[in-house]
């Protein structure tokens, strides 16, 4: 298959690919890319572990190809802090106890750092509706949506 | 039992690397020159291959080659090792590492393709043809166990792989004099364990000396090293099995799989590295489920609600193969008399073949469906004596002033079963004070107005932990100050890491922040049995205790030498052995690292043994009992018959709380389990052993929008059978979770509702059984 050129932003980065054109967006990330944060949990739409952030909005890596990222601005988990500089939202993740085995954490993320954005002051119900597309089979939720309410308190007390 | 970081409720150390997408998961490993995997897998449940023709495949983009099992004849050759061999299966009942003629169910893997990508693989297993005759299929496990059913392995004569027969006391008599008797039909549905992280393997060969590196996502790695290399007539020591970050486990990990043979295999044959990662429609279809089982129950009971005795006869769905031996249906049986003090009990369990996916435990293994059992029972029992559901169980428990109690039942090694501590009664008052259960028909009528029926449910549970025979530790000062703790535990979440640190932190007066722990790698750690049945904290968390002690001790008697101070004046503290009282008299324990490191000529002090480092086992030899009780409330819509869990309050004993924030996070996950299990998560053939639900579209799971609150209390019973006190803590909260939510069901359905022996239940059903009421 003859591969096409894509430009993008990644993480604030410009880039420049070729990809074959069958390949999904989640693996063009993980194996063309090496960002392996975004993990693949069922490749048919439905467990929200592969969710990365397209021109603002979530989206299922696994439902997307990688050509249609060009011209495209794409967010990872790879955006949000690093080890010892974690993001509100990740130290909230910890603090609460948002993660268990972690293989879910990235798409959780990724979906409630877009949710955040457009709705900074949710209710429980708001954000567990928010995440009723991703599937955590570790935490029974309730640390994931206590991290998340913490996340948007914490930002209103502060500005 | 009790320190700075025992008992505390600290992040975990895992966490930083977790939540930036810095983990390692097996499918992260990349590896020069690797191949990719695809399994041509059966689409029919059960037929004699005739033929493999594979020449289209093999000429497809891309492919380096496809073997069957007769291309690995010069490596080996048979079935599988039994992992877990049980006199009554005469001849084991396992999987060969890709089929060898027979196939026994949909997803069986019978060919492997090889290619430089996995997209490559995947197209060319399609493209590889099968000659198949038909055999006739049996799906259902009532029908495989009717003496003319077509049979699940065509050699087998009969279905029933097994009959298991375990009891006490005098049945006969006491059902012949008991003041009631009643007889129930129980059936509990198939289920998976949907992990977030498929399976999946790395092989890799040294080509200089044949050894063996297998990454794998598993609980039991080092099961893997042993019956792989008992398989390839090899010794243990040319086989490195390790665990990266596991993506949750949750009992079908704990398998030894045909598909870690099959890429192990042809990793040999190939001579390059190999992986294959299993894909969501593979872990509906080759990954082992769990719950299938129809029970018939009788028990007997008195006037007031006292429980004397059960009568129980199981028809055990245990899939096409037995890879995991009898042990389902053996935790069915040892999770009898649950916290009962029953008088007699008489159970017959038949282990029956049938052509799907093998079972074996999935979270709770048996415990969720016998807790559901005697829970259901219970309420059973109140109803028919119009008696409050609580007055039945505490009539029927298990008193605490009568623990240690011996149950009736044997253990494996013969000797008899003692619940070590508990109080059962006084869980159950405070499940129901804290749910304010006396309130209840207050907020029964406020749901009324709402036009939704409201239920409340209780359920009880006993759970053995730390099943032995062990797990180990050793923990090593490095030069640098450092303590590095190594065991053959594996994760899977469950935060080892942190939990271990917290203990070997304390033992040795040093911050969690210098603590690595290092899990499951056959290289670090010589011997591990497997993370299942909430054994971990019990098991290798004392043994991180005790080789802690071991290198205090150690640093201690270097310090008493240097400093000559008596050892009992002396401490650990600040990374320093010091003399009590003295704070600026002290040696560092890097210093100590260093010196017991040795420098050449120079003999060491007291003539000590080199290195400041200790290895030790816990040998768990008896069982330690966790219990609780849980209360929710339910809302039912009688018009389209969904269920809400509206509010989920537990109270549970695991003993001492080595970190009560993961402890937490263990019960709620469970419950979310155990909630999925009465409501949503159901499992589907159709005759042939075709399944029907093979995507979360199709299969449901718990989300966050369906799920309650969970409000927790820690009852703090230290278990007495092991140095830190504690009870496991993994599967509490799915034990006793469908039980609880149907209870509520139940209720909210009203007294003219049916009595509920099944679980998963639909909207469907509910909204039948309203209707059957008007
Ligand atoms: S992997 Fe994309 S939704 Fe599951
Ligand atoms: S933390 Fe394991 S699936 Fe969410």
């Amino acid at each position: 298959m003859t591969e096409r050129s894509l430009t993008f932003t990644l993480n604030g980065q410009p880039r420049e690919a070729k990809v074959d054109p069958r390949v999904h967006l989640g693996d063009f990330l993980r194996h063309s890319l090496g960002l392996t944060g975004t993990h693949i949990g069922c490749e048919h739409g439905v467990c929200g572990a592969c969710t990365v952030i397209v021109d603002g909005s979530p989206v299922r890596s696994c439902l997307m190809l990688a050509v249609q990222i060009d011209d495209c601005t794409v967010e990872t988990v790879e955006s949000l802090g690093k080890p010892g500089d974690l993001s509100p939202l990740q130290q909230a993740f910890a603090a609460n106890h948002g993660l268990q085995c972690g293989f879910c954490t990235p798409g959780m993320l990724m979906t409630l750092e877009a949710f955040l954005r457009t709705t900074p002051a949710p209710t429980e119900e708001d954000v567990r509706i928010a995440i009723s597309g991703n599937i955590c089979r570790c935490t029974g939720y309730q640390g994931i949506v206590q991290a998340t309410l913490d996340t948007a308190s914490t930002k209103a007390n502060r500005t | 039992m009790s320190g700075r970081f025992f008992g505390a409720a600290v992040t975990r150390v895992e966490d930083a690397r977790l939540l930036t997408g810095t983990g390692h998961y097996v499918d992260d490993i990349e590896l020069p020159g690797m191949l990719h995997a695809a399994f041509v897998r059966a689409s029919f449940a059960h037929g004699r291959i005739r033929s493999i023709d594979k020449r289209d495949a093999l000429a497809m983009p891309g492919v380096v080659a496809i073997y069957t099992m007769d291309d690995f004849a010069d490596i080996a050759q048979g079935p599988m090792p039994p992992m877990a061999p049980h006199p009554l299966l005469k001849t084991p009942i396992t999987y060969h590492p890709l089929s060898d003629t027979e196939v026994r169910h949909v997803g069986e893997a019978i060919a492997i393709v090889l290619a430089d990508s996995r997209a490559n693989a995947e197209d060319a297993a399609a493209a590889v043809i099968l000659d198949v005759e038909y055999l006739p299929t049996v799906s259902d496990v009532a029908l495989a166990h009717e003496a003319n059913s077509p049979t699940a392995h065509s050699q087998h004569a009969s279905n029933i792989a097994a009959t298991m027969k375990a009891g006490f006391g005098d049945c006969a008599r006491i059902f012949a004099k008991a003041d009631h008797v009643l007889t129930e039909q129980f059936d509990i549905h198939r289920g998976g364990c949907h992990a977030m992280e498929c399976r999946g393997v790395v092989a890799n060969i040294d080509l200089l000396t044949d050894a063996l590196t297998i990454s794998t996502s598993s609980q039991s790695p080092y099961m893997v090293r042993r019956h792989l290399a008992a398989y390839l007539d090899r010794d243990e020591n040319g086989i490195r099995v390790m665990t990266p970050d596991v993506g949750g486990g949750f009992g079908p990990k704990a398998n030894v799989y045909a598909e870690e043979f099959a890429v192990a295999l042809s990793t040999i044959k190939i001579r390059r590295p190999v992986k294959w990662i299993e894909d969501r429609q593979e872990h509906f279809v080759a990954t082992t489920q769990q719950r299938g089982q129809i029970w018939s129950i009788d028990v007997a009971f008195d006037n007031n609600g006292r429980m004397r005795a059960i009568r129980g006869h199981c028809i055990h769905d245990n899939g096409a193969y037995a890879p995991y031996g009898l042990i389902l249906p053996a935790t069915a049986i040892a999770s009898f008399p649950g916290p009962y003090a029953l008088e007699a009990l008489d159970l017959t369990v038949d282990v029956v073949l049938t052509n799907l996916v093998p079972t074996s435990p999935v979270r709770g293994a048996c415990r969720p469906n016998v807790a559901f059992l005697l829970e259901r029972l219970a309420d059973r029992i109140a109803r028919h004596l119009g008696m409050d559901r609580q007055d039945v169980r505490q009539r029927s428990f298990v008193k605490a002033e009568q623990m240690p109690y011996t149950t009736g039942l044997k253990a494996r090694d013969g000797s008899p079963i003692s619940y070590d501590s508990g109080d059962y009664t006084g869980a159950l008052n405070l499940v129901l004070d804290k749910i304010a259960a006396k309130d209840f028909e207050a907020r029964r009528k406020e749901s009324k107005q709402r036009g939704k029926l409201r239920g409340l449910g209780i359920a009880s549970c006993v759970e053995d932990t730390g099943i032995g025979p062990f797990e180990g530790a050793s923990i090593r000062v490095t030069p640098a100050g450092k303590v590095i703790v190594a065991t053959g535990a594996s994760s899977q979440g469950q935060g080892h890491r942190t939990a271990f640190a917290q203990i070997a932190a304390d033992a040795l007066g040093v911050e969690l922040e210098d603590v690595t722990v290092e899990t499951a790698d056959t290289a670090k750690f010589p011997l591990g049995i497997s993370t299942i049945a909430s054994r971990i904290a019990v098991t290798a968390g004392s043994s991180v205790q005790l080789a802690a002690h071991k290198v205090r001790a150690k640093a201690i008697t270097f310090a008493s030498h240097q400093l000559e101070v008596d050892e009992h004046d002396l401490e650990l503290e600040g990374g320093a052995v010091r003399v009590k009282g003295i704070a600026d008299m002290k040696i560092k324990l890097s210093e100590i690292a260093r010196a017991l490191a040795g420098s050449t000529g120079v003999p060491l002090p007291g003539n000590m043994e080199p290195d400041l480092a200790a290895t030790a086992y816990f040998n768990s030899n008896a069982l330690t009992f966790a219990y609780g009780a849980n209360a929710c409330e339910v809302e039912v819509d009688p018009e389209t018959g969904d269920v809400r869990v509206v509010r989920y309050v537990v109270v549970h004993d695991c003993g001492k709380l080595i970190n009560p924030l993961i402890v937490d996070g263990q019960i709620r996950g469970g419950v979310v389990h155990g909630i999925g299990n009465a409501l949503f998560e159901r499992m589907i053939y159709d005759e042939q052993g075709q399944p029907l639900t093979t995507t979360y579209g199709d299969y449901f799971l718990p989300m966050a929008s369906e799920m309650p609150p969970i409000e927790i209390h820690h009852m703090e019973t230290p278990s007495p059978r092991n140095p830190i006190g504690v009870k496991g803590a993994g599967e509490g909260g799915t034990i006793p979770a469908a039980a609880c939510v149907i209870s509520a069901v139940e209720d909210a359905l009203g007294p003219n509702g049916p009595f509920i022996p099944v679980h998963p239940i639909s909207p469907q059903q509910v909204v039948q059984w309203l209707k059957a009421t008007r």
